[in-house]
C-alpha cells in the first residue's frame, strides 16, 4: 500500500491500448513543469542561491574587497579616477561624510558603500548566504520536528495527543514574533550552555534554532489533523487488519501521505523563516556582526537612508524577490501535489 | 560760552545714552515670551537635581536650580569661572578647610517659601540621603561625609555643614583643603532644594526651584513643561539671568530623523540628540545659519580592561592604540569639522593639556596615521594573537559604528574580535561592573568641571575603581600606584599653585597615555540645530546651550 497518492490516469484515446498509470511524483513534476510562473520563480530562486554561493568569488576576484573590513579611509575607481569611498562634504559648513553611491561597475562598489566604507554588493551576497542558510536550516528543523510531533500525536491519540497538543497550544498562544524576539534577546546576549551542548552568543545556530522552534505548531497542527484523518481511512484499517505494526503503519501508510503536506509547507516556511530572520537581525538580535545577513544590511542602511537609500533598498529587494519566488513556487508545488487541484480548477 | 558748549555736549551724550539704552532695553524686553519647544528621543530619568547625572537635564537645571555658587552663565571660556549664586559671597579660612557663605536675602522657592540656611544645610545632608552619584567623590571631603556614606538615612553632616540663621551664613568644613570645591558646589548635585524635600529620589515629582523657571509637569513618556517662576527676581546676571521664553517644553518619543525634520519645518526649536550622520550635509548647507558647531572639552575613548586578557598585557593595549585610524573614526563622527584625532586624555586647551601622541607614524605631538605594522608586531610579541575580544558599544548610530570599526581593526591586527551592542540605557553601568568582564568598550567623557583631575583622577585613579560595582567609573580597572601617587601630589599642589599642578597633570597625562589603559579616539565637537525663530544662541562651554537665554519671538 505504498504510494497512497492516487495517480492520475490519462484518458484512453480511441481504441488503442490502455495507457500505463503514471506515478504520483512524476505526475506532480509534470504538473509543476506546466506551471510557467512557478518555473520562472524557481529559476529566479536558483539564480539568487547561485549568486549568493559565489559571494567569495565575487568579493575576492571581481570586486577585490573584504566586505567585513571597515574601509573608511579607502579609495576606489570611478570613471578611471581615484575617489574616496567616504566623501567629505565641502559645501556650506562642511559637515558630514557620505558613503559613495552605486557605481554600477562590478569591479568597484557596484551598489556603493555602507557607513563603514564596505562594498554593499559583496555584503549583499555574503548576507544572502546567511539569510538562505538560516531560512533553510530553520525550515528543515520546523518541518522535521513538526512532522514528528504531528505523526506521534495524531497516530497514537489519547494522552500522548493530549500532552503534545497542549504543548503546541502553549507555544501557539504566544505571538510568534514576540516569542522569537524574547528568546533571541535572552539567548543572543549570553548564548546557551546545556551540559556538553554549548552555543556562543554570536553563533548562527542560535537564530536557526530559535526560528526553527517557534514555528513548529504552525506546521505540526495541520499534520496532526491529517494523520487523525488518515488513521480512520480504509487502507490503514486494512493494514491494521493484516496485523501491521504501528511502526509499519506510520512508515508505510501514514508518512507517505503527509509528506506532501510537509513538502508544500517547506517553501512557505522557508519564506517565513527568512522574513523572521531579517526582522530579528534588523533588531540586532539575529545575526551578529561582523557576520552579515540581509536583515543586518537593512539595519546598516537605516543609518544612511537619507543619503544612500540603496544600502537598505538592495537587501530589501533581495528579500522581497526571494520571498515572492518561494511563495509562488510553494503554491505551484501545492497545486502539483494536490490530486484534487485539477478538479477544483474545473469547478 | 565754553561752559555752555560743554553743557550742551554733556546733555547730548546723555540723551543719546538714554535713547540707546532705552532702545536696547526695549529690544530685549520685546523678545520675552513665547514657548521654546525642545525635543529628545527619551526622557532623562529622575528629575531630582541631586541625583540626575545626564546632560539632558543638567542643561535645563541651569535655568531652574541654584547652588551656593554657579558657573557663569556666559558664552565661551567665561563659563568655566564660578560666581556666587544663592550666596552673596564667601570666605575661605583655616588653610582652605573652612568655607563660610553668606546667603542672599529675599530669595524664594517657586512654591513661595523663602530660602533659609536650614534649606542649605538640609540640601547638603540630602546629597547623601538620596545617595547622589557624586556623594562619594565630589562631597566625600566634607566633615561627617564618611559617616553619611555608611548610613545615608541618618546623615547629619555634624560639624561639616553648619547653618547660622542669625548671621544668615552657612559654614562648610572640609577634612582637607580642596581647591576644586568651588566647582563641586556649582554643579546641579549641590542644588539647594527646600528642607521639606523627601529624603528619597523625587523621581517624576518636581522639587521647587529658585531659578527663573519651575517644573509645572513631567511625564517621562510624553513631556516636561517649565514655566516662569513667579517668585524669581534677577539677583545676579552672571549667576542666574532672567530667561526669555515664558514656557519651555521638552517632548519625547520622536526618532532623531523626525526631530530634525520637525525643526526644519519650524514645528520644534531644538533637539537634544546629535543629528544623524546622513543629515549633516543637509544641515551644513541648507540650514547653515541654524546650525551651531562648538568645541567641547571632552574625549571619546575605548577603555581596555587591564585586569583580564588580552588587555592585561601592555603590548596588546599599545597595539590597539597604534592600529586605530583616528581619521576613519573622525569620518564616522561626521568629518574633521566635527572631531579632531587625539591620543591623550586631556582635551586640547584644557588645564594640563600638553599635546602628546606616541601612537602614530612619526610619534610626536599630534596623530598623523596608524602604524598597523607596528601594531601587528606588538600583538605577536604580547602572545595574545588569536585572543577572542568582544567590543561593547551602546546601540546608538555613531557609537555602534565605532564599535564595529574597532572590531574590524582588532581583527586586522590578529585578534578574533566581534562587536556587540547593548541598550544605551544600561551600557554605561554595564561597562563599569567588573562582573560583566567587559574587555573593551566605547565611551565618552565630558567634563564635570574645568580641572585635569576630572579626567585623569576620575577615570584612571585607584579611588575610582570599585570591583563588582555598577559605579566604578575607572572602567579600565587601571590602578598604577606610582601614577596614583602623582595624582594625589597634583591635587595637593593645586592648593598652592594651579600652574605647577597643571604641569604635573601634563606629565601624568603622558604617563597614563603610555600605559594605554584606553585608546583615545578623538575630541568631539558639538552640534546644536535650532529652528529659524531661535535667536540669541549662547553656548556655555560648561553646560552647553543656555536654553533660556535664547528667544523665540
Amino acid at each position: 500500500m505504498s504510494g497512497a497518492i492516487v495517480g492520475e490516469v490519462p484518458a484512453q484515446t480511441g481504441g488503442g491500448p490502455a495507457a500505463v498509470a503514471i506515478g504520483p511524483w512524476r505526475l506532480a513534476a509534470r504538473r509543476l513543469a506546466r506551471n510557467r510562473v512557478a518555473l520562472a520563480m524557481a529559476l529566479l530562486l536558483l539564480l539568487i542561491v547561485v549568486a549568493c554561493l559565489c559571494a567569495p568569488l565575487y568579493a575576492h576576484h571581481v570586486a577585490h574587497t573584504d566586505p567585513f573590513q571597515s574601509n573608511l579611509d579607502g579609495t576606489t575607481i570611478v570613471n578611471g579616477k581615484s575617489v574616496p569611498v567616504m566623501v567629505q562634504s565641502t559645501q556650506g559648513l562642511g559637515l558630514g561624510v557620505t558613503p559613495i553611491g552605486p557605481t554600477w561597475d562590478l569591479h568597484h562598489y557596484f551598489l556603493g558603500a555602507d557607513e563603514q566604507g564596505r562594498d554593499v554588493a559583496a555584503r549583499l551576497l555574503y548576507g544572502g548566504r546567511n539569510s538562505l542558510l538560516i531560512g533553510t536550516s530553520a525550515a528543515l528543523i520546523t518541518s522535521a520536528l513538526a512532522l514528528l510531533v504531528g505523526l506521534v500525536a495524531g497516530f497514537f491519540g489519547g494522552i500522548v495527543d493530549g500532552v503534545l497538543s497542549r504543548l503546541l497550544d502553549v507555544v501557539w498562544a504566544f505571538p510568534v514574533y514576540l516569542l522569537a524576539i524574547s528568546l533571541s534577546t535572552v539567548l543572543i546576549a549570553r548564548g546557551i550552555s546545556w551540559g556538553p551542548f554549548h552555543l556562543t552568543s554570536g553563533s548562527l545556530l542560535l537564530p536557526i534554532a530559535i526560528i526553527g522552534l517557534v514555528y513548529i505548531p504552525y506546521v505540526a497542527r495541520p499534520i496532526r489533523g491529517e494523520v487523525l484523518s488518515l488513521r480512520r481511512r480504509e487502507f490503514v484499517e486494512a493494514a491494521i487488519g493484516l496485523g501491521a505494526s504501528n511502526w509499519r503503519l506510520i512508515w508505510s501508510d501514514v508518512l507517505p501521505n503527509v509528506l506532501t503536506t510537509v513538502i508544500v509547507f517547506f517553501p512557505l516556511m522557508l519564506a517565513i523563516d527568512m522574513l523572521t530572520e531579517a526582522a530579528l537581525s534588523f533588531l540586532s538580535i539575529g545575526v551578529q556582526p561582523p557576520q552579515a545577513s540581509w536583515g543586518t544590511i537593512i539595519l546598516d542602511g537605516q543609518d544612511v537612508l537619507y543619503t544612500r537609500p540603496a544600502v537598505a533598498l538592495a537587501p530589501g529587494i533581495a528579500i522581497a524577490l526571494t520571498v515572492l519566488a518561494l511563495n509562488v513556487l510553494g503554491d505551484g508545488v501545492r497545486d502539483a501535489l494536490d490530486p484534487r487541484a485539477k478538479l477544483r480548477r474545473r469547478d | 560760552m565754553r561752559n555752555g558748549k560743554a553743557l550742551g555736549a554733556v546733555l547730548l551724550v546723555a540723551l543719546v545714552a538714554i535713547v540707546v539704552t532705552g532702545a536696547a532695553g526695549a529690544r530685549t524686553t520685546d523678545h520675552r515670551g513665547g514657548t521654546l519647544k525642545l525635543l529628545a528621543k527619551a526622557a532623562g530619568g529622575t528629575l531630582d537635581p541631586q541625583i540626575n547625572y545626564t546632560l539632558e537635564y543638567w542643561q535645563l537645571y541651569q535655568a531652574s536650580y541654584d547652588g551656593l555658587l554657579a558657573f557663569t552663565k556666559a558664552g565661551g571660556n567665561a563659563a568655566f569661572t564660578t560666581v556666587p549664586d544663592l550666596a552673596s559671597g564667601y570666605t575661605i579660612r583655616n588653610g582652605g578647610k573652612q568655607w563660610v557663605f553668606t546667603l542672599r536675602k529675599g530669595i524664594k522657592f517657586s512654591n513661595g517659601q523663602p530660602l533659609t540656611v536650614k534649606d542649605v544645610v538640609a540640601s547638603f545632608q540630602r546629597i547623601f540621603k538620596v545617595k547622589s552619584p557624586t556623594s562619594g567623590s565630589f562631597y566625600s571631603g566634607i566633615v561627617g561625609a564618611s559617616k553619611c556614606l555608611k548610613t545615608p538615612a541618618t546623615c547629619t553632616l555634624a560639624g561639616g555643614v553648619i547653618g547660622n540663621a542669625k548671621k544668615n551664613t552657612v559654614t562648610i568644613n572640609l577634612t582637607a583643603p580642596d581647591p576644586e570645591f568651588k566647582y563641586k558646589l556649582a554643579v546641579p548635585h549641590a542644588s539647594i532644594v527646600p528642607a521639606s524635600s523627601p529624603p528619597t529620589d523625587a523621581g517624576t515629582k518636581p522639587l521647587p526651584t529658585t531659578g527663573p523657571y519651575y517644573y509645572a509637569s513631567y511625564d517621562p513618556n510624553k513631556q516636561l513643561v517649565m514655566k516662569r517662576n513667579p517668585y524669581f527676581h534677577e539677583w545676579s546676571h552672571a549667576a542666574q539671568p532672567a530667561g526669555y521664553p515664558d514656557e519651555i517644553t521638552q517632548s519625547y518619543g520622536l526618532t532623531v530623523e523626525s526631530q530634525i525634520t520637525a525643526i526644519e519645518n519650524g514645528q520644534a526649536d531644538w533637539t537634544l540628540e546629535a543629528p544623524p550622520a546622513d543629515r549633516l550635509n543637509e544641515l551644513g548647507t541648507k540650514y547653515a545659519p541654524q546650525t551651531h558647531v562648538e568645541t567641547l572639552t571632552a574625549f571619546w575613548y575605548a577603555p581596555m580592561n587591564v585586569n583580564i586578557p588580552p588587555f592585561s598585557n601592555l603590548k596588546a593595549r599599545q597595539a590597539v592604540n597604534y592600529a586605530i585610524d583616528r581619521n576613519a573614526l573622525v569620518k564616522i563622527f561626521g568629518g574633521p569639522k566635527l572631531a579632531v584625532p587625539s591620543c591623550q586624555v586631556l582635551p586640547p586647551g584644557f588645564p594640563g593639556n600638553k599635546p602628546y601622541c606616541p601612537y602614530t607614524k612619526n610619534p610626536g605631538t599630534h596623530w598623523s596615521a596608524p602604524d598597523v605594522a607596528k601594531a601587528k608586531k606588538l600583538v605577536a610579541e604580547s602572545g595574545q594573537k588569536g585572543a577572542k575580544v568582544v567590543v561593547i558599544s551602546p546601540d546608538d548610530e555613531v557609537q555602534k559604528a565605532v564599535g564595529v570599526y574597532l572590531a574590524s581593526v582588532l581583527n586586522e591586527i590578529g585578534f578574533k574580535a566581534k562587536s556587540k551592542t547593548i541598550s544605551g540605557n544600561i551600557a554605561f553601568t554595564y561597562a563599569q561592573n567588573t562582573k560583566n568582564k567587559v574587555q573593551i568598550n566605547v565611551q565618552q567623557w565630558y567634563q564635570d568641571y574645568p580641572a585635569a583631575s576630572d579626567f585623569l583622577n576620575v577615570l584612571f585613579g585607584c579611588d575610582s575603581f570599585h570591583p563588582g560595582s555598577d559605579s566604578s567609573i575607572n572602567m579600565a580597572g587601571f590602578c598604577n600606584k606610582p601614577i596614583d601617587r602623582q595624582m594625589h601630589q597634583a591635587l595637593k599642589l593645586e592648593e598652592t599653585s594651579f600652574p605647577k599642578a597643571n604641569a604635573l597633570w601634563a606629565k601624568i597625562d603622558h604617563e597614563v597615555t603610555d600605559q594605554a589603559p584606553m585608546a583615545t579616539l578623538f575630541t568631539p565637537r558639538h552640534i546644536d540645530f535650532v529652528s529659524k525663530r531661535v535667536g540669541n544662541f549662547v553656548f556655555s562651554k560648561q553646560f552647553y546651550w543656555l536654553v533660556d537665554q535664547s528667544w523665540v519671538q
